[in-house]
Order: C-alpha cells, then sequence, then structure tokens
C-alpha cells in the first residue's frame, strides 16, 4: 500500500503556553501509525520548533501523554485509526499542569504530590537483618501487585476532575503509589503513609467515579486502591492512631 | 482543627450510615399513612403515643443536618473559588437552620 492511497490526516497540534493556538499540519497516513508517530513527523519534518516529550516509544516510560481528541492518552500505544474520527485528530498537552510549551507540559506538581503522599518506600531494617520472605499469595502482596505497575504517565491526574476543581488534591497516581506501600510489610512507616494521605487534600477528597481507572493505559484500577486508603485512614483516625 | 477535611468526611459518612435506615423507614410512614388514608389527627395520635418517633425523628433532623451542610460545602468548595472559613461558618450555619427547622417539626410531632 502507497502512503498516497491512504490519503493525508488534518492534524491540529496546541501551540504556545497557556496561551495559544491551535496550529494544523497535514500528516501523510501510514499502517499501524501512532499518535506520537503524527507528532514525530511533524517535528521532524514540518516545524522542528514544536516541543513534545518521549522516550521508549513502546509504553514502559510514561512520558508520551497527551490529549487527544479530548481524551488523556499514552500517544506511542494509541494508534491513530482507533481515535481519528473522520481524519481529524487534535493534540493537546495534558490537562491538570501547567504547559512548560506546546505539546510539552511541567510535571513536577504531579512527581511532588508523590512525594506528598510518601510514595516512596521508606525501609525498616538495617542493611544486616535478613530479607523478609513474601509469599506471592498473601492477601497485602496481591493488593500492592494489582496497583504496582505505574509508570507515572500522569494520565490518570489528567483525566481526574477532582484534581481540576480541588488543585491540591493529591490525585490518584500518588494514592495508588501510597497504597502499594501500606501493603508492604518491608516498609517501615505503614503509619507515615497513612499520615500523608489523611492531610486536607488527601484520599477522602476523592469522589470515586473513576475516570482514572477508565484512562489508566495499564489497566490499574487507584479508585480501588484509594478506596483501601479512606478504609485504612478512616478506621485510623477513629482509634486516634494518626 | 487538624485534619478538619478527613473529620468531616467521617462525619458525613457516618450520618449517611444513619441516615440509609431512616429515609426508609419515613418512606414507608408515607406509603403506610397514605394509603391507610389516616387523618392529621389519627397520625398524630400514634407519633405522640411513644417516645420512639420523636426519637427516631429526631435522629433523622441531626443526621440530615450534618449531611446536607457538608455535602454543600464540598459542593460549593469545588464548584466555586469559595474556599475560606466564611465558607466554613457559612456552612455551619446552614446545618444549624435545618437542625432548629427540623427539630421543630418533630416537636410537633412530641
Ligand atoms: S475516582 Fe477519585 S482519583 Fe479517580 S478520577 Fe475520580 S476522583 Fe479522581
Ligand atoms: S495509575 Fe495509570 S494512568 Fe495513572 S500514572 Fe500510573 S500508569 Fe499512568
Ligand atoms: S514514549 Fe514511553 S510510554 Fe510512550
Amino acid at each position: 500500500m502507497t502512503n498516497a492511497s491512504l490519503g493525508t490526516l488534518k492534524v491540529e497540534i496546541w501551540r504556545g503556553a497557556e496561551e495559544g493556538d491551535f496550529e494544523t499540519f497535514e500528516v501523510p497516513s501510514q499502517p499501524s501509525q501512532t499518535v506520537l508517530d503524527l507528532v514525530t513527523y511533524v517535528q521532524r519534518k514540518l516545524d522542528p520548533s514544536l516541543a513534545y516529550r518521549f522516550a521508549c516509544r513502546v509504553g514502559v516510560c510514561g512520558s508520551c501523554a497527551m490529549t487527544v481528541n479530548g481524551t488523556p492518552r499514552w500517544t506511542c500505544r494509541t494508534h491513530v485509526q482507533k481515535v481519528a474520527s473522520s481524519g481529524r485528530v487534535r493534540i493537546e498537552p495534558l490537562r491538570n499542569l501547567p504547559i512548560l510549551k506546546d505539546l510539552a507540559t511541567d510535571m513536577a506538581p504531579f512527581f511532588d504530590k508523590g512525594q506528598e503522599a510518601l510514595g516512596r518506600f521508606v525501609p525498616s531494617d538495617a542493611r544486616a537483618s535478613e530479607v523478609a520472605t513474601i509469599p506471592p499469595d498473601d492477601p497485602k502482596r496481591k493488593e500492592a501487585n494489582a496497583a504496582i505497575e505505574c509508570i507515572g504517565c500522569g494520565v490518570c491526574y489528567s483525566a481526574c476532575d477532582v484534581v481540576s476543581w480541588q488543585p491540591d488534591y493529591l490525585g490518584p497516581a500518588a494514592l495508588n503509589r501510597a497504597w502499594t506501600l501500606v501493603n508492604d510489610v518491608r516498609d517501615g512507616d505503614r503509619q507515615g503513609h497513612l499520615k500523608a494521605v489523611a492531610e486536607d487534600a488527601g484520599c477522602h477528597a476523592c469522589h470515586g467515579h473513576q475516570n482514572c481507572v477508565e484512562h489508566c493505559p495499564v489497566g490499574l484500577n487507584p479508585t480501588r486502591s484509594i478506596a483501601g486508603l479512606k478504609r485504612l485512614v478512616v478506621m485510623a483516625a477513629l482509634k486516634g492512631e494518626l | 482543627m487538624k485534619r478538619l477535611e478527613l473529620w468531616l468526611y467521617i462525619a458525613q459518612r457516618g450520618s449517611a450510615l444513619v441516615l440509609a435506615p431512616l429515609v426508609l423507614l419515613h418512606l414507608g410512614v408515607i406509603l403506610y399513612a397514605v394509603s391507610g388514608g389516616l387523618s392529621a389527627a389519627e397520625i398524630l395520635g400514634r407519633t405522640r403515643s411513644t417516645m420512639l418517633w420523636p426519637a427516631a425523628y429526631g435522629l433523622f433532623v441531626v443526621a440530615a443536618a450534618i449531611h446536607a451542610a457538608i455535602g454543600l460545602r464540598v459542593v460549593v468548595r469545588e464548584w466555586t473559588h469559595w474556599r475560606n472559613r466564611t465558607l466554613d461558618f457559612a456552612a455551619l450555619g446552614f446545618g444549624l437552620v435545618l437542625l432548629l427547622l427540623g427539630l421543630r417539626a418533630v416537636q410537633a410531632i412530641a
């Protein structure tokens, strides 16, 4: 099949920062083309000043997320065919994050909230102590496993309405991460994790409407993790442990 | 107050837990009174015969006032830019008004 027979696509791309406008490019269609391919074509062949972010191109690094026809997606694993209604594709930066330039957002607030939620492992034991043995079918291990494959792409954060209504809300990814840690028996600061997610913009701000679940490209369920945190945090608060 | 949002969340879910069966009870009472064709005097006669009715409805009113005030505060916080202490007091005031109106009604059937 030649490119000509596949025709061209109209690709509208956000240009500028918070203030800006869409610019339309004509990009030749290719079989199995991804949205990231479109952006790369524009940057390489039509306008080298276009700013965007990617690294792995295979859905591992989580850096290529953008808003495609109104929906947050990982662009390297999104086929144009799947999203291009009537040969038109509109590509914008992720919602809920400051725009640096064109399609590149400032991810700092997203990652900062990961830290705010104490979304990092806190070692418990001295180096000399024995390695903890955790059976794979341990219920807590299962909970952690179900939530652990997050690639930090920010798609859920961009999909979450509560983040846009309440900008200091920690958001699905940070809370999901915290959930994996409270279920990790090796972690040395379970209480610290619970305290972090019980702060004013913490887990209880979630409305449970599952837009994060709907859009997470790796199929995680942050809503479920957050529900788990809510339960633990409420119990801890009632017992006066927070 | 430390962790105000969390405690409000707990109060709202807690009040919902209390409200759920009471709403069902209330619907049951309405259905019963309407289909039975009870007069106002007959209804009052029954509610005044025992303290259980005023107690149940009193609890209903308290739970509803807590639940509605907290819920409304969340809606206002998320949909407008009104987020400071004045909103907290406004929500508290709203809850108190509900409580007062509700308790007056309970007093009438007691
Ligand atoms: S379920 Fe919670 S975290 Fe997920 S999108 Fe809704 S409010 Fe955000
Ligand atoms: S939970 Fe899913 S959507 Fe959110 S950052 Fe992780 S991988 Fe991306
Ligand atoms: S470029 Fe790495 S996930 Fe898309």
